[in-house]
């Protein structure tokens, strides 16, 4: 497949990204394949940062000067703008958070359930989607339980009536798995957990960078995502959850700017968002982010969609062509995203990102904080390849070329 | 900077061929460490004989460079006394704190001279040691319980 088979102007387009031009070192050009991890950033997120400080930088809210209120302006746009983004109802339900697992962990602790309740995750959660809810459910005298997989990377969904039961409070399960790619049927598993009357709670950390999110049509209670897998800075996070669920609970953490009135015998609260966003908040972060939502609205993301799946289908053809190497994870692009996990015959991962990585090739390498999930497939650890929007397919057959002679290397 | 330093061929015969591997008995500690970022895992075993190491046994699972590590440290140090091998651990220990920038010293180390690449990639310093920190722990434990009438670490 050659780009222009692509929906995008891929060429044009990733010269917004002065990174990807370097080399790793002379003569070698970086190919990152890295994105589940972290994405890199357009020119005009860093520029949008650097305007904010050079030009505007003052505290949000509470300020009568200009400055004051231009960054308390640029602060709340940029909440608009992700509101949009994701089609929130209203900007009140854009919580900024520090990253997806500080959102979760705020849902961890002001969603209701106690001693002898049960919550529900799954076994290819992020560790930021499991490790909050072991805390909770231990503090809490719950009990937590999780949802199996299939051998292909699927949910197994013959597990639903077992696991969710009238017993559970909550289900928080991952949309596109950090490690397999899987996108899993939030329908299916939300229509299940509000048959017993339990919130439903998605990570949405790998699918909200790659696919259009709309938060009315998933059916779902809360979605945590974060800035720098979108093309954004790191530092910022997102919890959106509808208005009255805001309303509703409890605060998570104390301070500045969440308080309403304060005396010295306590506290009333802020309105939502306000309510959970105690003290100074990231406000260039905040501008970093609208502007990476501004730069991925632009391209489309039915675009970017179309092209992530088309260069996964390419990946995938490539990668099974390769003797020894075994994907762990859906076999096809269907209800599938561009994180791809692979092991390779007899060569541990660590060795194949360190030969990779001397030809310029950007991969991850380890348990990827899913270590659940390596154990239930057998295998330690595993190397991922992962595109963004700006992937081309001459860098999947650099990845291709490159675990040729990793394999080479080894057999030597 | 190339791999070639990383990856001498020492290492790559430790790993295809690793030396004294495998669970044995008798032993006086057994430790499991793993190291979380990357999956390496080992299981080692010290057997003390008074002040000597009679036996390093481990099972183990990860990369060349920590399976090369393992191979070579029982190499170095069976049958070594725990001075000896607590010397030997310190001379291993500096060489992989070096960023690159340590001669080794060949009569103490032996093969393990051949990590003196793996101290210029500090993801990597954490594979090579991995057996080192186990082999300490393992030994503390045996000197501790007495079992080998040693003092160690």
């Amino acid at each position: 497949m050659s780009l222009e088979a692509l929906p995008l102007d891929v060429g044009r387009l990733r010269k917004d990204f002065p990174i990807l031009d370097r080399e790793v070192r002379p003569g070698v050009p970086l190919v990152y394949l890295d994105n589940a991890a972290t994405s890199q950033k357009p020119t005009q997120v860093l520029d949008a940062m650097r305007d904010y400080y050079e030009q505007h930088n003052a505290n949000v809210h509470r300020g009568i000067h200009t400055l004051a209120e231009e960054a308390t302006a640029l602060y709340e746009g940029a909440r608009e703008k992700v509101a949009r983004f994701i089609n929130a109802s209203s900007p009140a339900e854009v919580v900024f958070t520090k990253n997806s697992s500080e959102a979760l962990n705020l849902l961890a602790h002001v969603l209701p359930f106690g001693a002898g309740d049960e919550v529900v995750v799954t076994e290819m959660e992020h560790h930021s989607n499991l490790v909050p809810w072991q805390l909770a459910t231990q503090r809490a005298g719950a009990t937590l339980k999780w949802i199996g997989l299939t051998d292909d990377g699927r949910l197994d969904l013959d597990d639903l009536d077992r696991v969710i039961t009238p017993r559970t409070k909550v289900v928080s399960f991952v949309h596109q798995s950090n490690l397999l790619g899987t996108v899993n049927p939030v329908d299916v598993v939300a229509a299940k957990a509000r048959s017993v009357g339990a919130a439903v709670v998605l990570d949405a950390s790998q699918s909200v960078p790659h696919m259009g999110v709309d938060v009315q049509a998933l059916g779902v209670d809360a979605i945590a995502f974060t800035g720098h897998k979108m093309l954004g800075p790191t530092g910022i996070g997102v919890l959106w959850a509808p208005l009255a669920k805001l309303d509703e609970w409890p605060p998570f953490l104390g301070g500045g700017e969440m308080i309403d009135e304060v005396t010295m015998a306590g506290s009333t609260w802020a309105v939502p968002p306000h309510k959970f966003e105690a003290g100074t908040p990231m406000i260039a972060e905040a501008v970093g982010l609208g502007a990476a939502v501004d730069y991925l609205t632009d391209i489309g993301m039915a675009n970017v969609r179309e092209h992530e799946h088309g260069l996964t289908s390419y990946a995938l053809d490539a990668l099974h062509r390769v003797d020894g190497l075994r994907i762990i994870g859906p076999a096809t692009a269907e209800d599938r995203g561009g994180a791809i996990s692979f092991a390779l015959d007899g060569i541990h991962p660590h060795d194949v990102g360190q030969l990779l990585d001397e030809h310029g090739v950007a991969v991850r390498v380890g348990h990827h904080c899913a270590r659940p999930a390596c154990l239930r497939y057998g295998v330690p650890a595993t190397t991922r390849a992962s595109v963004h929007v700006y992937t081309t397919t001459d860098e999947l057959d650099r990845l291709v070329e490159g675990l040729d002679r990793v394999k080479s290397y080894f057999k030597r | 900077m190339s791999t070639d330093s990383l990856y001498q061929e020492i290492i790559l015969d430790h790993y295809k061929n690793p030396h004294h591997k495998g669970l044995r008995d008798p032993y006086d500690a057994q430790v499991h460490h793993l190291n979380p970022t990357c999956g390496d895992e080992i299981t080692l075993r010290v057997h003390l004989d008074g002040e000597t190491i009679a036996d390093v046994s481990y099972d183990s699972e990860g990369c060349s460079i920590s399976q090369a590590s393992a191979s070579v440290l029982t190499d170095l140090l069976i049958g070594k006394t725990l001075d000896q091998a607590e010397a030997t651990y310190d001379e291993f220990l500096r060489l992989m704190q070096s960023k690159g920038q340590l001669e080794p010293d060949e009569e103490v180390l032996e093969d393990a001279i051949a990590f003196a690449g793996v101290s210029r990639y500090p993801a990597r310093v954490k594979c090579a040691l991995l057996a080192w920190m186990a082999w300490r722990d393992a030994t503390s434990q045996a000197a501790a319980t007495g079992s080998g009438g040693g003092s160690a670490a």
